[in-house]
C-alpha cells in the first residue's frame, strides 16, 4: 500500500512507529492536557506546532457521529487567548476597530462576536472570535496566527493598549446537542445563556470563562479555564456518559459539515472577506453609510467588492459519487474543457451527511446553487455540484 | 500469509493469490469511506496502483505486489468501505489475481516478520 500522504489540515499522519521517532517532536509543544489525551489513547500529530489529538480509541467517524447527537469535549488550548486592555474600556475599542471590520464599540457586555484581521491587500491575516467583557476585550485566535496576532496588535494598538497572550489558561470546547444539560450540572448559569453570550462562572471550583459558541454547528460552549484546574475539569466533563473525546480529525469533518472555514485553507491572506463569504461577520456602521465605515486595513478593495462584486468566491461542494474531493482538487465546467474555474481548498467525507463533501472558490459565473462542475481526481473528472452552505443546519440556541 | 512492506498481505487459495491490507494499516488509515478497485481480467505488473483506498483522513493506493492478472475484485467494498475497519484480514480482502510465479512469494515477510517490521 503506497501511503499517498495521511495529511490531517496540512499535517502529516506517522506512517509506521519506527517514523514516529524520526520526528523532531521535540520541537513541539504540548497543551495542559497532554498526558490526559496520551491516557485517553490518542493518537498524537503534529498540528500548528503542537502535540495534538486527532483521534481517540472511537475513531474520526464515531467521534464526529457522537458529537452530533450527544456531546464532545475538544482540547483547543493551542489557539491563542489574549486580552486587550486599556484605562478607558472604550479606547481599546475603538483601536480595535483599526484592524478588523467588525463593530466593536456597539458589542454588548457579555456578547462576542466573529471577526478577522484584514491586510492591507484586502485578505485576511486570521480569524477569530472577541468578546466585551466589561474592562477588557478577550479573543481566541488561531494557534498558527497567535505569535503574528499579537504583535500586529502591538505594534498598531500600544502603548494606549495593552495586548497580552495568556500562557496560563487551557481552553476546551464542548459541543453537541447534549452539552447544556451537561455543562449545567456544574453550574446552572450556563442553561441561561444564548448563543454567543459570555460569562464567568466558578465550575470545578475554578474561575473559568464560557462562551456559548464553538466551531462545530452545534450547541455548546468554549471554556476558558486555568492551567492548573484543566484536566480536572476535562476529566469531570469526560465522566459524563454522554461526553466523549473528541480529536482534530472529527472537529475537521464538523466544521466542514457546518460551512465553517479553516483560516491557511479556505480564507488567506490573498482572499477577501466577500471572497470568502464572510460579509455576515462585518456590520452595517462599519460598511458604506454606517457611522464608522472602512478605516480598517483594505478598506479599500473589501469596500469596493461590496458594490462592485468579486471575480470567484468561496462555495459549497457536494461530489456526485463516493470519491472525496480533497484540497488542492482543480474544477472545471465541462468533462473536457481546459480552463479550469476554482480549487476545492477543503474536502472529505462527512459522516453526517453521509457522502463527501467540499468547498472551495470558483469564477463567480460557476458560483449559483446546483451548478454543475467537474472535479479531476486521479487524472478523471468527476461530477460535482456546488451546494448550499452549511452542509448540516446549525443547532445554536440564539 | 505473507506480508509486503506496504502493509498488504497475500494468501494463497489453490493456483490464485488474494490480496487484502493488514489490521495495522487499517488503523492506521482510520474509518475507509471510500475504495476503486480494479477491473477483473486487467493484466498488472508490480508496483502498478490498482486500487485506491480513501479514509476520513488519506487517500492511499494499494500496489500490485506481484505481476500477474486480477480474476476477482470484491465489489462489496465499493458498497461498503467501512468493511476494511470491521475485518481487514478476512471479509475484506481486495482482489485475487493469478501470478506467473508462486516462487516470488516465498521471499515476503511471514507474520512474525511482519510484527517485527511495524514495531
Amino acid at each position: 500500500m503506497l501511503w499517498r500522504g495521511l495529511e490531517y489540515a496540512g499535517c502529516r499522519l506517522p506512517r509506521t512507529r519506527s517514523q514516529t521517532k524520526g520526528c523532531r517532536v521535540s520541537d513541539l509543544k504540548r497543551t495542559p492536557l497532554y498526558d490526559l489525551h496520551v491516557s485517553l489513547g490518542a493518537k498524537m500529530v503534529p498540528f500548528a506546532g503542537y502535540e495534538m489529538p486527532v483521534q481517540y480509541g472511537l475513531g474520526v467517524m464515531k467521534e464526529h457521529l457522537h458529537c452530533r447527537a450527544a456531546a464532545g469535549l475538544f482540547d483547543v488550548s493551542h489557539m491563542g487567548q489574549v486580552i486587550l486592555r486599556s484605562e478607558d474600556p472604550e479606547v481599546a475599542k475603538a483601536a480595535l476597530e483599526t484592524l478588523i471590520p467588525q463593530d466593536v464599540l456597539g458589542l454588548a457586555e457579555n456578547r462576542q462576536r466573529y471577526g478577522f484581521f484584514t491586510n492591507d491587500a484586502g485578505g485576511i491575516e486570521d480569524d477569530l472570535m472577541f468578546a466585551n467583557r466589561g474592562d477588557h476585550l478577550f479573543f481566541v485566535v488561531n494557534a498558527a496566527c497567535k505569535d503574528a496576532d499579537v504583535a500586529r496588535m502591538r505594534a498598531a494598538l500600544e502603548p494606549d493598549v495593552t495586548v497580552k497572550l495568556l500562557e496560563n489558561r487551557a481552553l476546551l470546547a464542548l459541543q453537541g446537542p447534549k452539552a447544556e444539560a451537561v455543562l449545567a450540572e456544574h453550574h446552572p448559569m450556563v442553561a441561561e445563556m444564548r448563543f454567543m453570550d459570555v460569562a464567568t462562572v466558578p465550575i470545578a471550583g475554578a474561575e473559568c470563562w464560557v462562551s456559548r459558541s464553538g466551531y462545530t454547528g452545534e450547541d455548546g460552549y468554549e471554556i476558558s479555564v486555568p492551567v492548573a484546574s484543566a484536566t480536572d475539569l476535562a476529566k469531570a466533563l469526560l465522566a459524563h456518559e454522554d461526553v466523549e473525546a473528541i480529536g482534530l480529525g472529527a472537529r475537521d469533518s464538523l466544521r466542514l459539515e457546518a460551512g465553517l472555514c479553516l483560516y491557511g485553507h479556505d480564507i488567506d491572506a490573498t482572499t477577501s472577506p466577500v471572497e470568502g463569504g464572510l460579509t455576515w461577520g462585518m456590520q452595517k456602521v462599519r460598511r458604506a453609510g454606517g457611522d464608522r465605515a472602512g478605516g480598517f486595513p483594505g478598506a479599500d478593495r473589501i469596500m469596493r467588492e461590496l458594490t462592485e462584486g468579486v471575480s470567484r468566491k468561496r462555495v459549497g461542494l457536494s461530489p456526485e459519487g463516493r470519491a472525496p474531493m480533497r484540497e488542492g482538487t482543480p474544477l472545471f465546467a465541462s468533462a473536457d474543457g481546459d480552463t479550469q474555474i476554482g480549487t476545492v481548498t477543503s474536502g472529505g467525507f462527512g459522516p453526517t451527511v453521509g457522502a463527501p463533501v467540499a468547498m472551495g472558490y470558483v469564477d463567480a459565473a460557476h458560483a449559483e446553487n446546483g451548478t454543475a462542475l467537474f472535479g479531476e481526481v486521479r487524472g478523471k473528472r468527476l461530477p460535482v455540484s456546488v451546494a448550499k452552505l452549511p452542509f448540516v443546519a446549525a443547532g445554536f440556541k440564539r | 500469509m505473507k506480508f509486503t512492506e506496504e502493509h498488504e498481505w497475500l494468501r494463497v487459495e489453490g493456483d490464485e493469490v488474494v490480496v487484502g491490507i493488514t489490521a495495522h494499516a487499517a488503523e492506521q488509515l482510520g474509518d475507509v469511506v471510500f475504495i476503486e478497485l480494479p477491473d477483473e481480467g486487467q493484466t498488472v505488473s508490480k508496483d502498478d496502483e490498482i486500487v485506491v483506498i480513501e479514509s476520513v483522513k488519506a487517500a492511499s493506493d494499494i500496489l500490485a505486489p506481484l505481476d500477474g492478472e486480477i480474476t476477482e475484485v470484491n465489489e462489496a467494498l465499493v458498497e461498503e468501505p467501512g468493511k476494511v475497519n470491521d475485518d481487514p484480514e478476512g471479509d475484506a480482502w481486495f482482489f485475487k489475481m493469478k501470478i506467473e510465479d508462486m516462487s516470488a512469494l516465498d521471499d515476503m515477510m511471514d507474520e512474525a516478520a511482519y510484527k517485527d517490521y511495524i514495531g
